[in-house]
């Protein structure tokens, strides 16, 4: 951990530009960069940390420099906090901390927030705690010793004398901050480890909320975009003739690729868009199709780029084997659709571009802005909205670029809106990937050999290798290396990344060469697991809670799935039956997690049933698929989401943990899939290598 | 161009549009109820869903024409007295994740509430079925109903 900046209360103050009725804090400390179970989604040195202010209405405000899109850090990392601070939690406010330097990166990926926030934020509550408590020791002009924090309020225990925080803030001007305020013993946590409900629900529920698409500035414009209909494909020539003669239209004009339709409400700008007449230059990538790149795929599997781990020798053991196992596995492209389609406003005037994104990183909405104005960093203002869904699709910034470039060419805000047949068709998908696996089993039936050779469609190969060379499983000779393509297909990080793909290759085959072992899946990963206490854990939690070889009603099966990432540990019964017609009934899904200290209970069940329900959903329906260079899928009719009535009951399961908080918005993903398939597999006594699932089965 | 006359949350509006407007986009961009969300613009989602005479509508494929002399209430308006117990309900458990999905998920369940008091979870689903969520909150919606019926 790093030492605080040395800073008094009073340059505080003055840094911050704040009155002295209020107490602020800030601190700044060195970002480690993760190693272990994370694709790190971009180069980081810093990363912010708290910031409270304590006014004199004895309201506690937590500025959130991390974006909030349903995985609910704005409860989390303020619990945090305000357990330090012996706060009332009733009085603690969140406001959004937008792009500043302050903070460092501000990027919400990587299932990151809590876990790299969680020393800096105790500390952060913990500093302004021992300050108040000075604070009300020089009032009353007693021993700090014999002062105490409680419930919003500094406590003279001799004589039971009580001062709010908030009668505090303006004896704390001359406080200097304490370099190591000493931290609460975790026994002693008032806060973290309960269930408290989200700080903003109440704003959900009445439509109160405003995401990006809410926004309204004075005068603003709405503007709707026409692209090219095949990925990467440019305006040749236009006509906006007719267009620009309905009411609503205002400007018609060019950006780089593309038409924007400027007008005074949603409705015209759509209409209008109806009305250009474009001719496209297609260019190459007219030619991009599915088949062909599930082909070069597969064709690449011969051309092994880089090792990505050896262990042994697995050739030697591989010709020493009597048989040798194979299979192929294939994984689609998949696009994030969040509910909420991508937008973002912009407005340039006297020298200054405003961007308001709803986005998952700041930073790339700044440097994009920048790219496009040439502006100085202090001619750009990034504010972050609130968003109706990320899923990794908000880390990108080319919809912050549309909004830009609109700018440019209007004297207004403009907020430029994606309808959802563009978003899902200029999507950055979860890339396309094509899996082969080997593996020999020794006498008493473990493997011996373990080989699994990716191949992807980009040169950035952690989108698609993450976790496969990170397998758990005590196997002497492994190899898992990787090919990598080159196709112009836009490919980003999707909710869990590369582990998707990972997780779902290594359970599926660990679950085969179990049942070609003939041993019990849970067991069989048990004794390969057996340096790894964790994992166990895990497991063994979901299979009690799950009732794993227990009777289950006739005709229902159940399969299993392990996975690590993002420094926290997931395992996943799902519990099937088929119906007369072969239709999949999935009844129920059991998640175990470890992610260390929790901080709010139900908020991981939340995320377990979120990452279940999306891993649900790309297995059963998830694929986009091209065709002439066009995304074949276009709205929720042909690129399908889980209903209510397929949804299983999912039943979340923590393991008990006093370690440092982890990752969890992520780590329910990756082994909900093979925990499907492989309870389908000992239903059918089929295995599924490719998804989505074909449906019904046979 | 036409001048249409309705009530929105009891109070009577006009708006002077294009007829083929879809409601959605009259609410939101003429009478700021933002509440109403867009996400699909085809009807499948549930996400646009508002109350046209008390029936739950999709207002992405209602032209505004459609509306003309009814009574439109939006999330915005649902509590006639403070919150509606499925908002209620909806904060109880904890419901939202994003939240996006949400206004639309309660309309939908409010209909549901006044057509069937005390929904069965297969009259649940069945209803619910239109309402799409991408986070993953089913689970809590359905518990949700159950808890907010036994407050009707």
């Amino acid at each position: 951990m790093a030492a605080f900046t040395s800073v008094t209360r009073r340059q505080f103050i003055k840094l911050t530009g704040m009155g002295s009725s209020a107490l602020i804090l800030g601190f700044a400390a060195p970002w480690a960069c993760a190693k272990n179970g994370e694709t790190n989604l971009e180069d980081a040195v810093f990363e912010p940390n708290a910031w409270v202010k304590i006014t004199s209405d004895d309201t506690i405000t937590v500025y959130m420099p991390r974006s909030e899109m349903g995985q609910k850090v704005w409860t989390a990392l303020p619990m945090i906090l305000a357990d330090e601070l012996e706060a009332d939690w009733s009085k603690v406010k969140v406001t959004q901390g937008h792009l500043n330097e302050a903070y460092g990166n501000q990027t919400t990926g990587g299932s990151k927030s809590v876990r790299t926030n969680y020393d800096a934020l105790r500390k952060a509550g913990a500093t302004a705690r021992e300050m108040l408590i000075t604070a009300a020791a020089h009032t009353w002009g007693v021993p700090r010793t014999e002062c105490r924090a409680e419930n919003n309020q500094i406590i003279h225990s001799p004589t039971g004398k009580k001062l709010s925080y908030g009668e505090l803030v303006p004896a704390t001007t001359d406080v200097p901050v304490p370099e190591n305020a000493p931290l609460k013993d975790p026994k002693d946590f008032k806060i973290i480890g309960r269930s408290l409900k989200s700080i903003d629900t109440a704003f959900k529920v009445d439509g109160s909320l405003d995401f990006g698409w809410d926004r309204q500035e004075s005068n603003m414009r709405t503007v709707v975009i026409s692209r090219s209909p095949v990925l990467g494909g440019k305006v040749a020539s236009y006509d906006a003739s007719q267009a620009r003669q309905l009411e609503g239209v205002e400007k018609v004009f060019e950006i780089p690729t593309s038409i924007a339709v400027v007008a005074r409400d949603t409705w015209s700008a759509i209409q209008g868009r109806r009305q250009l007449k474009i001719d496209w230059d297609l260019g190459d990538n007219a030619k991009l199709d599915s088949k062909a790149i599930s082909a070069e795929l597969h064709k690449n599997l011969d051309s092994p780029k880089e090792t990505l781990r050896q262990d042994g020798n697995p050739d030697t053991a591989r010709r020493k084997a009597n048989q040798v196992f194979q299979a192929t596995f294939e994984l689609p492209y998949l696009d994030h659709a969040p509910m909420e389609p991508m937008n973002c406003t912009a407005f340039i005037h006297n020298d200054v571009c405003e961007v308001w994104a709803p986005t998952q990183n700041p930073g790339a909405a700044f440097r994009v802005t920048q790219e496009i104005t040439g502006f100085d960093d202090a001619q750009i203002h990034v504010y972050t909205d609130r968003m109706g869904g990320g899923f990794g699709r908000r880390l990108q910034a080319d919809f912050v670029a549309d909004a830009v470039a609109v700018a440019q060419q209007v004297d207004a805000p403009v907020k430029v809106i994606r309808t959802r047949d563009e978003d899902i068709q200029n999507g950055f998908y979860r890339p396309a990937s094509v899996h082969r696996v080997e593996g020999a089993l020794g006498k008493d039936g473990f493997p011996t050999v373990w080989t699994h050779r990716v191949s992807g469609p980009v040169p950035w190969h952690g989108l698609y290798t993450g976790g496969a060379a990170e397998l758990a499983y005590d196997i002497p000779n492994q190899r898992i290396d990787y090919a990598a393509a080159e196709i112009p297909v836009p490919v980003g990080a999707w909710r869990s990344v590369a582990h998707t793909q990972t997780a779902f290759v290594n359970e599926c085959w660990i679950d085969e060469l179990a049942e070609e072992a003939g041993m019990d899946p849970v067991e069989y990963r048990r004794k390969l697991l057996k340096h790894h206490p964790r994992h166990l854990g895990v497991v063994d939690l979901v299979a009690e809670k799950a009732g794993w070889g227990k009777s289950l009603p006739t005709g229902h099966a159940q399969g299993v799935a392990v996975h690590f990432s993002y420094y926290s540990w997931a395992a996943v019964v799902a519990e099937v039956s088929l119906d007369a017609q072969s239709n999949l009934k999935i009844h129920r899904m059991d998640c175990a997690v470890d992610c260390g200290t929790v901080i709010n209970p139900d908020g991981v069940a939340a995320q377990v049933e979120g990452g279940v329900t999306l891993a649900l959903t790309a297995a059963l329906y998830g694929e986009i698929s091209l065709k002439n260079g066009r995304v074949q899928q276009s709205n929720f009719h042909n690129y399908r989401l889980l209903t209510m009535a397929d949804s299983p009951v999912i039943h979340t399961h923590i393991v008990k943990s006093t370690e440092k908080p982890t990752g969890i918005g992520e780590p329910p993903v990756p082994p909900t899939p093979p925990a499907l398939v492989n309870a389908i597999a000992r239903l059918t006594g089929n295995r599924i290598y490719r998804l989505p699932i074909p449906q019904p089965l046979a | 161009m036409a001048q249409i006359k309705f009530k929105v949350n009891g109070k009577s509006t006009s708006v002077r549009v294009d007829p083929d407007t879809p409601l959605l986009w009259v609410l939101r961009d003429h009478l700021q109820l933002t509440g109403t969300k867009y996400s699909c613009g085809m009807g499948i989602c549930g996400c646009c869903t508002v109350h046209l005479d008390g029936k739950a509508t999709r207002s992405c494929i209602t032209p505004v024409s459609a509306v003309a002399g009814k009574a439109v209430t939006t999330i915005e308006g649902l509590g006639k007295e403070g919150l509606h117990p499925l908002q209620k309900a909806w904060i109880d458990d904890d419901v939202p994740q994003c939240g996006y999905c949400q206004p639309g998920q309660i309309m939908t369940a409010a209909e549901l509430l006044a057509e069937h008091p005390n929904p069965t979870d297969e009259e649940i689903d069945t209803a619910m079925d239109g309402a799409l969520c991408r986070c993953g909150t089913y689970q809590r919606i359905r518990n949700a109903i159950h808890k907010a019926a036994k407050e009707l």
